[in-house]
């Protein structure tokens, strides 16, 4: 019995203007599983998330992700329509800046609600009451529910944009750096939420961090990138635990023991 | 006469804005781009509803022009006197003997028929402009229909207010496909955009011309348990005495005198005519 995995990636390879961003990066991701994808800066992390996710169009390769309707189907030759819906609802993406997942001039109820709205809720008592859960599940006072993220905290915006991502019920969810520019403490509850979500949600996630700790506790999978190639996966603890690459092996002995 | 063409436009800058107020026809609710012109008014004063009127005009027509209701105020009076002076046409303030009517933010209260044309002068056309700022975002949103946002709005309407608090350019969704700002009408005038009469709309500044085809279904949107309401000031109007028509709140003195007449003055007067009063008429210190 094989299980068909949510999504492929087959040798996408995205540049620009010649340089590399990401180059022939192929890898599959099962239903439930979390994959980490670490690196330094400018390895192309993120050029490579951007292109998962329909941000940015590669050069070449294929991501197939499994439709519930239609099976795998590879989303960068869909028509736009199809990926954008794909985006509002199995898809949920959480940008490292709140401020770029958040509509910042509308309430807290207003973002959670947004997505349930496009998809064509149209009963306000139930998008305020699915709203008001969600912000009680990401640690939110739910008398906060009609202030605007300005008037937020920085952590709580953050956990505002994953309850707006999260209130569609997606089955994959990209997330970019999702502790950046946190303070420890915060990072550590922040940590510790995502990893509830994730596991009672049966969520498969895609994280891109530069954060080994972040990794360590949360994927199950980890993939090693450095100047726009894959140069390591395994399971985290063995890639952590046993680099084999130099560059990994440079990596982990870089984090500071306290 | 002879200075001008007819109508002020000449024929190619006619023959470009038929096209587009076709184009609208055809794909009712989609706001066609067109070259507009430089008009001899200031931007806001009705550029893109004179250039459709100009458009749809003929020596034979009778022309009609509202300004909030009123047919006596500076817009209408001189947008009626440009059309006098450019296309020597017929002008009247009465609504049924008109056969183009232009208006500004308003619906008149008596019922268009197939023989006229309401011409609607537009601010904004983009129903999604103050909610998604860039031009190039909101026509992909037209374009696949994810309209959801515009729920939002009213979303936070209800959050904030407890009802939706949008009470002019209401959206609406036209035929089931194009969300539409019907210009800066009253909400109250929403259920008559559905109508027996063709109605253009001409944003001069922003380069955009929609229409409604007669007969075509307009739906304002509202959520299930906020349904929309088209609601109105709860008086009946002073001079006439008239409960279902949109009323405009005057102020009279310095010790908070108010009362409500009909924003349509033509209305109003032509059910003065016929013998109906209202509590305050005639209005006193005016001989009567």
């Amino acid at each position: 019995m094989s299980v068909t995995p949510l999504l492929e990636v087959q040798n996408l390879t995205k540049t620009y203007n010649g340089r590399i961003g990401c180059q022939n990066v192929s890898f599959k991701l099962y239903p439930g599983e979390v994959m980490g994808i670490v690196g330094e800066s400018g390895s192309g992390k993120s050029t490579l998330l951007n292109c998962m996710a329909g941000h940015l169009a590669p050069d070449s390769g294929k991501v197939l992700f499994d439709t519930r309707v239609d099976g795998p189907r590879d989303t960068l030759a869909m028509s736009e329509p199809e990926r954008r819906m794909l985006g509002r609802t199995d898809w949920a993406f959480v940008h490292q800046n709140p401020r770029d997942g958040l509509r910042m001039r509308i309430s807290a109820g207003g973002n959670v609600g947004e997505r349930l709205m496009a998809v064509g809720a149209r009963h306000y008592g139930t998008i305020r009451d699915s709203a008001g859960d969600w912000l009680e599940r990401v640690e939110i006072a739910t008398d906060r529910i009609d202030d605007r993220p300005a008037q937020f905290s920085g952590g709580m915006q953050q956990r505002l944009q994953i309850a707006r991502n999260l209130v569609s019920g997606p089955r994959l969810v990209f997330m970019d750096e999702p502790t950046g520019g946190l303070e420890v403490s915060v990072q550590a509850r922040r940590l510790d939420l995502l990893r509830g979500l994730v596991r009672t949600m049966g969520l498969s996630a895609i994280i891109v961090t530069h954060d080994l700790a972040v990794v360590r506790l949360l994927a199950d999978r980890l993939m090693v990138m450095k100047s726009g190639d894959v140069v390591e996966t395994g399971l985290t603890d063995q890639v952590l635990d046993d680099p084999q690459h130099g560059y990994t092996q440079l990596l982990v002995s870089s984090v500071l023991q306290v | 006469m002879d200075d001008y063409n007819f109508a002020y436009l000449d024929e190619q800058t006619k023959r470009m804005v038929r096209r587009a107020i076709l184009k609208g026809l055809a794909v009712p609710g989609y706001q066609v781009p067109f070259a507009s012109r430089e008009m001899p008014m200031p931007y806001g004063w009705g550029t893109g509803g004179v250039q459709v009127s100009a458009s749809v005009m003929t020596p034979d027509d009778v022309v009609k022009v509202i300004d909030q209701g009123a047919d006596d105020t500076t817009n209408a009076v001189s947008i009626r006197k440009f059309f006098q002076k450019t296309a020597d046409v017929a002008v009247t303030e009465h609504t049924g003997e008109a056969t183009v009517i232009q208006t500004r933010h308003r619906v008149p209260e008596e019922l268009l028929t197939e023989n006229q044309i309401l011409v609607y002068q537009v601010p904004i056309p983009e129903p999604l402009r103050f909610l998604e700022p860039r031009e190039t975002e909101t026509r992909k949103m037209h374009a696949l229909e994810e309209y959801g946002l515009m729920h939002v709005k009213l979303y936070e309407d209800i959050a904030k207010h407890g009802a939706i608090a949008t009470a002019y350019a209401y959206p609406v969704k036209v035929e089931d496909r194009y969300v539409m700002d019907p210009s800066p009408i009253p909400k109250f005038d929403n259920p008559k955009l559905e109508s027996e009469c063709i109605q253009l709309f001409g944003a001069g500044r922003e380069q955009r011309i929609y229409a409604l085809p007669p007969y075509t279904k307009v739906v304002s949107l509202d959520f299930e348990d906020y349904p929309f309401d088209p609601s109105k000031a709860d008086h009946p109007c002073a001079l006439c005495g008239c409960t279902n028509s949109y009323l405009d709140e005057v102020i009279v003195d310095d010790d908070g005198g108010r009362m409500f007449v009909c924003s349509d003055t033509d209305y109003c007067e032509s059910r003065r005519k016929r013998g109906f009063t209202g509590p305050q008429f005639p209005l006193s210190g005016e001989a009567a």
